[in-house]
C-alpha cells in the first residue's frame, strides 16, 4: 500500500536528476548557514522555498509535452503583454522598471519569459518541422528579439541576455546555419569591443549598465564603489586557496567584506571556506545536471521535447556560468544567482519548473517505451 | 521517408547537443582555470588583501618621558583627564553641535576660538578637542546625551604640564599638536612614519623640541580583526609602547627660580654655567610664557598677545639675544693683550679721559680720566681710554683671532634649538655684512669701540656665560648642556652627557691668573664692590653697561622707545676665585648701569649657590627715576664724536 503510495508519488520524477539536486541542496543550506553568519532563520527560509519549488517541479514534471505544447504560446502572449504592461505602468525600483503590479501582488514579468520563449519556440518549430526554412529562423529571432529588447529597456541587461540565451538555445540545436551562428559570434565580439569603453556604451546603454561592463575591465577604478563587488569577490575566492579556510572560517565572509553573500555572491562565500576542490566539486555536480539534461534532451521522442530539454539545461549551464563567471571576475557583475544556491526564491522557483519539465519530458519517453 | 528524415534530424540534433556539451566543458575548464589562477598562483596576493581587509594595527602612543631639573623636581609632566574631541568629518554643522554642546557642558569662547585655531591648521585630523580637562561631571552629564552628538567623544588622554608655569620655559619649551608641516615631516622619513601613528603631540620648542627623539618613546601596536564597517572584532596580538625616556637637566630648578624672581619686571637674560664640566645650572630669559597654554593650541588671542608684544616673551634671549657686551669684554681684551705681548700687567699711563685717532675722539665716561691706570686698574674701575689705545695697538685681526676660541660669535653648542651666533667683528666678517661698498672695508676708527665692547661686536649672554667659564677654568672647553642624563625607559640605564673637555686654549697660567685676581677686584673695590661687600665668599666680577642704538628688528611702538634705547646692564661673573663651581653672565636690558642694575641680581645668584642662602625677600630691583644724573665708569661713548 505504502509502496503503490510512494510509487504513485515519485513516478513522474527522475532518480538521477534527484541525486544531483539534493547534493546542491546539501551545499545550499551548508554555505548558507555560514553565509548568513549561523543564522537559521535563513536556512529554514531557503528549507521553506525549497519545498515549495519543489513541489511546483513535482507538478510540472506530472504535465505532459503535449499540454506542455499548448500552453506554450498563451504562456508567450500572456507575458509579452505583461511586460508591455510594465513598459507602460510598471513600477521603479532603484532606478529600474521591473515590476507590474497585478492588484494582490507585484509580479516580474522577465522571469515568465525565461522559461517562455524557449517554450514557444520549441512549440514554434515542432510545428514547422517539416518544412523549416530561413524565414523560420528570422521569425524565431524575433520572437526572441521583441521580449528581450523590452527587457534590456527596463533596464535588466542580465535578464535581457539570459532570456536571448534561452531563446538561442533553441535556434541553435533546431539547427541554425553555422553561417548564420558564426557572424552572430562575430557581432558578440564586436559588441563587446563596443561596450567596454564607457562613452561609446552610454550612446546605448544606461550608464549603471556601462559601469558594471567598466568594473569588469578594471576593478581597481574605485575599490570602496563600484569595483567593491568584484574586488572583494575575487579575494574571497583568490583567499581560499587549495582547501579553504574551513566551513565558517572565511574570514572575508564571516567579517561581511562580501557583499551580497547570501544572494549574488553566495560562490564567494563557499569558494573561500571550500578553495578550489570545492569549486571543482559544484562545478561536477552542475556539470552532472547538465549531463542529465542532455541525455534527456538526446533520447527525448519528439523535436518541441528535445528543443525545449536543450534549452533547459543549457540555460541552467548558464546561470552557473554567468554567476561563477561574475564572483570570479572574469565577467560583469550582471545580477544572476547561483542557481539553485543563492538565497530568494523566485529563482529557484523557475529552475525548479526547468527541472519538472526535463522529468517530464523523460517520463514521456518512459511511457512512450511502455 | 518521413522516418528517414526524422533519424536524419536526429542526428544532425545530437551533433548540436554534443556541440553545446563540449561548449559546457569548455566553459568549465575555463572556470576552473580561472580558479586555479585566483586559488593557487596568485593565492598569496589575495591570501595578503584579505589579511590586509580583517586585520588593522591599532596604534598604542607612548607616555611622553618626563623632564626633572638635577635634584628631581618635575618641570615636565604627564596627566591623565578626559577631553571632549569633535571629529569634523562626521558632524555636518559644526558650529550648530557646538552650540548645542554648549547646552551640556561649558564650551567658553575661548575654547571656540582654540577649536577654529586646530581645524585651520589641521584638515587631516580625526578628531580636534573642543574641550580639555572634563570634570567627572561633566563627563557624565555629556555620556547621558551622547547619542545626540555623533562625532563627538570623551577620551580619556595624557596631557603634559609643566608645573613651573613660567619658570625656565624658554628652556624647557613646549610641546602642541601635530599640525600639517610636523606631519608632513614626519611622513617623509620613514622611521617616524609609523612612531607617530597615535601621537598628536610633538616638541615645538626648547628641550621639548630638540629632545623630541628621546622624549617620544616607541608607539605600540595591537592587531585587531575589524569587521567591514571597521568595528573591531577581536584583539589579536599587542605589543606595547616603551614610554619616552626621562631627561635629568643640569638645570637647578632653585636656583633657576631665584634668578628669575631676581630680575623683577625687567626684561633680561642670565646663564649659569658649572665652569668644571659645561653643566648649565640656570638659564633665564625675561619675561617668560606659560608653556601650558600651548599644549592643546593656544588661542589666538594669548597667541596675538605674546607674539606681538614688544617684550618679546617668546625669544630665548640667553641664546637668541644678541647685544653689545660692554665692559665685560674687557677682561678677555686684557687677557688677549698679556698673551699677545700687546701689554705687560705692570705697563700704565696717565688717563686724560679721551682718546684721538685721526681726528676723532673717543670720550672715556670718567670727565677727566681715571689718572694713573694700569691693566688691574683698567678692569677694576673699567677704564675706557686704555682699552681704545689697547684695540687699536692689537689690531682688529688678532682681536678676532685671540676672541674666537672663546666662543664669541660662535655658537656654543648648547641644546637648544635656534641658537644665534651674534658677531664677532673681523674684516672679513665686515666685507660680507655690508652692501655698500663704502662700507665693506674696515677702517681704522671701526676698532678701537671694539676695546670697550662696543661697535659691530654682539653676543648672546650665553656666549658671555661660556667665556666666563673658559676663563675661570684656565682655558679649558666644556660645551654647555642643559641634560644631564638621559634615563632609559625600559633599562632604567642612564646616559650621560659625557662632560668632556671639547678644547683648551693654551693660556698662559699667570696671565688668567692676573685677570682673575683683576677681576676679583672688581668685587671688592671697584665697580661690582657695593653688590658684593660682604659677600662671605670670593668672587670676581665685571660690570657692563652697553648702549643700545638701534631697534632693529623691534616692531614700532611709539611709546616704547624711548624706554627701549636705555642701556644695557651687564655683569658677568665667577665664584670661588680659587675653584669656580660657577660662572655666569647676566643682562638686564635698557635699565641703565651694570653695576647698580646687573650685579645685585649676580649676588644673589652666587649667595644661593655658594652659601644655599635664599633671599628672604626677592625685592625687585628698583629704577632711578632719571639714571643719566648718575656718573657711571661703565658708561662708554660709543660713537666717537667730530673733534670740532
Amino acid at each position: 500500500m505504502i509502496q503503490y503510495l510512494w510509487q504513485k508519488l515519485t513516478h513522474p520524477l527522475d532518480k538521477w536528476l534527484m541525486l544531483f539536486l539534493g547534493l546542491i541542496f546539501s551545499v545550499s543550506l551548508m554555505t548558507l548557514y555560514s553565509a548568513s553568519g549561523g543564522d537559521l532563520d535563513k536556512v529554514f527560509g531557503k528549507l521553506a522555498s525549497m519545498a515549495v519549488a519543489f513541489t511546483a517541479m513535482w507538478l510540472a514534471a506530472h504535465l505532459k509535452p503535449n499540454q506542455l505544447m499548448r500552453i506554450a504560446l498563451p504562456l508567450y502572449i500572456l507575458g509579452f503583454i505583461l511586460l508591455l504592461g510594465v513598459a507602460i505602468k510598471g513600477d521603479t525600483v532603484n532606478g529600474a522598471k521591473r515590476w507590474l503590479n497585478i492588484g494582490i501582488t507585484r509580479i516580474q514579468p522577465s522571469e515568465l519569459m525565461k522559461i517562455a520563449v524557449p517554450m514557444t519556440l520549441a512549440w514554434f518549430f515542432q510545428r514547422f518541422e517539416s518544412h523549416l526554412n530561413w524565414r523560420h529562423f528570422l521569425a524565431a529571432a524575433l520572437m526572441i528579439g521583441a521580449p528581450a529588447g523590452l527587457v534590456v529597456k527596463q533596464p535588466d541587461l542580465g535578464t535581457g541576455i539570459l532570456i536571448s540565451a534561452a531563446g538561442f538555445y533553441v535556434l541553435f540545436l533546431a539547427g541554425l546555419s553555422w553561417r548564420v551562428i558564426l557572424p552572430l559570434i562575430l557581432a558578440g565580439v564586436i559588441g563587446g569591443w563596443f561596450v567596454s569603453d564607457e562613452g561609446r556604451c552610454t550612446k546605448v546603454f544606461r550608464q549603471f549598465q556601462c559601469d558594471r561592463v567598466q568594473i569588469l575591465i578594471d576593478p581597481e577604478i574605485d575599490p570602496l564603489g563600484k569595483g567593491f563587488h568584484t574586488i572583494q569577490g575575487t579575494t574571497a575566492v583568490g583567499s581560499g586557496g587549495i582547501i579553504g579556510k574551513g566551513w565558517q572560517k572565511g574570514t572575508q565572509s564571516q567579517l561581511g567584506f562580501i557583499p551580497e553573500r547570501t544572494t549574488d555572491f553566495i560562490f564567494a562565500v563557499y569558494s573561500e571556506e571550500f578553495g578550489l576542490l570545492g569549486g571543482l566539486l559544484l562545478i561536477v555536480l552542475y556539470v552532472c545536471v547538465i549531463g542529465r539534461g542532455m541525455v534527456i534532451a538526446a533520447k527525448a521522442s519528439t523535436l518541441f521535447g528535445r528543443l525545449l530539454a536543450g534549452a533547459i539545461t543549457m540555460s541552467f549551464f548558464t546561470y552557473a556560468f554567468v554567476n561563477m563567471g561574475m564572483v570570479s571576475g572574469i565577467l560583469p557583475v550582471v545580477g544572476v544567482p547561483l542557481p539553485l544556491i543563492s538565497y530568494g526564491g523566485t529563482a529557484m522557483l523557475a529552475i525548479m519548473i526547468g527541472m519538472g519539465i526535463l522529468m517530464s519530458i523523460q517520463g514521456d519517453r518512459k511511457l512512450m517505451k511502455r | 521517408m518521413e522516418l528517414r528524415n526524422d533519424q536524419r534530424e536526429r542526428n544532425h540534433f545530437h551533433w548540436r547537443l554534443v556541440t553545446a556539451l563540449g561548449i559546457v566543458l569548455l566553459a568549465m575548464c575555463v572556470l576552473l582555470g580561472r580558479f586555479f589562477y585566483l586559488q593557487v598562483i596568485q593565492h598569496e596576493l589575495y591570501q595578503t588583501r584579505a589579511e590586509d581587509n580583517r586585520i588593522k594595527p591599532m596604534p598604542i602612543p607612548p607616555s611622553r618621558g618626563i623632564i626633572t631639573d638635577r635634584n628631581g623636581v618635575e618641570l615636565a609632566r604627564n596627566y591623565s583627564a578626559y577631553t571632549l574631541e569633535i571629529t569634523p568629518s562626521k558632524v555636518s554643522n559644526l558650529d550648530k553641535a557646538i552650540d548645542d554642546l554648549a547646552s551640556v557642558v561649558e564650551i567658553t569662547p575661548k575654547d571656540r576660538r582654540r577649536f577654529k585655531k586646530l581645524l585651520d591648521e589641521s584638515k587631516n585630523f580625526e578628531s580636534l578637542p573642543i574641550k580639555n580637562r572634563l570634570t567627572d561631571e561633566e563627563v557624565a552629564k555629556f555620556a547621558a546625551q551622547s547619542f545626540r552628538f555623533p562625532g563627538i567623544e570623551v577620551k580619556a588622554r595624557l596631557f603634559r604640564q609643566y608645573p613651573g608655569g613660567e619658570s625656565a620655559s624658554h628652556l624647557i619649551g613646549y610641546i602642541g599638536r601635530i599640525n600639517d608641516a610636523d606631519k608632513k615631516r614626519i611622513d617623509e622619513d620613514e622611521t617616524l612614519k609609523d612612531n607617530y601613528k597615535g601621537t598628536d603631540h610633538i616638541g615645538k620648542f626648547g628641550i621639548e623640541l630638540q629632545y623630541e627623539e628621546a622624549l617620544h618613546g616607541k608607539t605600540g601596536f595591537e592587531m585587531v580583526e575589524v569587521d567591514v564597517g571597521n568595528r573591531a572584532v577581536r584583539s589579536l596580538r599587542k605589543v606595547k609602547a616603551v614610554s619616552g625616556n626621562k631627561l635629568v637637566l643640569t638645570i637647578d630648578a632653585k636656583l633657576q627660580q631665584l634668578a628669575e624672581a631676581a630680575f623683577g619686571d625687567h626684561r633680561g637674560a642670565l646663564v649659569a654655567i658649572d665652569p668644571s664640566n659645561g653643566d648649565v645650572l640656570a638659564l633665564v630669559s625675561r619675561p617668560g610664557f606659560d608653556p601650558n597654554l600651548f599644549v592643546d593650541g593656544i588661542d589666538p588671542i594669548s597667541w596675538r598677545e605674546l607674539n606681538d608684544s614688544a617684550d618679546r616673551p617668546l625669544n630665548n634671549r640667553a641664546i637668541q639675544g644678541t647685544y653689545a657686551p660692554g665692559s665685560t669684554f674687557k677682561p678677555f681684551m686684557a687677557l688677549a693683550a698679556l698673551e699677545t705681548g700687546k701689554r705687560t700687567a705692570q705697563f700704565g699711563f696717565n688717563d686724560p679721559g679721551f682718546f684721538v685717532f685721526a681726528n676723532h675722539t673717543w670720550r672715556d665716561d670718567k670727565k677727566g680720566g681715571h689718572g694713573w691706570v694700569d691693566m688691574k686698574t683698567s678692569i677694576v674701575h673699567s677704564c675706557d681710554t686704555y682699552y681704545y689705545q689697547l684695540a687699536m695697538d692689537m689690531g682688529i685681526d688678532n682681536i678676532a683671532r685671540f676672541m674666537a676660541p672663546f666662543g664669541f660669535g660662535q655658537k656654543s653648542g648648547v641644546d637648544l634649538p635656534g641658537e644665534k651666533k651674534g658677531v664677532l667683528p673681523s674684516p672679513e666678517w665686515k666685507a660680507k655684512a655690508f652692501r655698500d661698498p663704502r662700507q665693506k672695508k674696515w677702517f681704522g676708527g671701526d676698532t678701537p669701540n671694539i676695546g670697550i665692547g662696543q661697535g659691530f661686536n654682539t653676543y648672546t649672554p650665553i656666549q658671555l656665560a661660556q667665556a666666563m667659564a673658559i676663563l675661570s677654568n684656565n682655558g679649558l672647553i666644556f660645551r654647555p648642556h642643559l641634560v644631564k642624563y638621559i634615563e632609559d625607559a625600559a633599562s632604567g640605564k642612564r646616559n650621560y652627557v659625557a662632560p668632556q673637555p671639547v678644547g683648551k686654549i693654551e693660556l698662559k697660567q699667570s696671565n688668567v691668573d692676573f685677570i682673575k685676581d683683576s677681576m676679583v677686584g672688581v668685587n671688592v673695590a671697584g665697580t661690582g664692590a657695593r653688590a658684593f661687600a660682604n659677600a662671605g665668599y670670593v668672587s670676581g666680577g665685571k660690570t657692563g653697561t652697553a648702549q643700545v642704538f638701534s631697534l632693529k628688528g623691534e616692531k614700532y611702538n611709539a611709546s616704547k622707545v624711548a624706554a627701549h634705547l636705555k642701556d644695557n646692564a651687564w655683569f658677568i661673573a665667577f665664584a670661588p676665585a680659587d675653584k669656580p663651581k660657577i660662572a655666569l653672565a647676566l643682562i638686564v636690558e635698557n635699565v641703565g648701569f651694570g653695576a647698580e642694575f646687573a650685579a645685585p641680581i649676580a649676588r644673589r645668584v652666587l649667595d644661593y649657590w655658594m652659601l644655599g642662602k635664599l633671599p628672604a625677600e626677592p625685592a625687585p630691583i628698583e629704577t632711578p627715576a632719571n639714571p643719566y644724573d648718575a656718573s657711571d665708569p661703565d658708561t662708554a661713548t660709543p660713537h666717537p664724536e667730530q673733534d670740532q
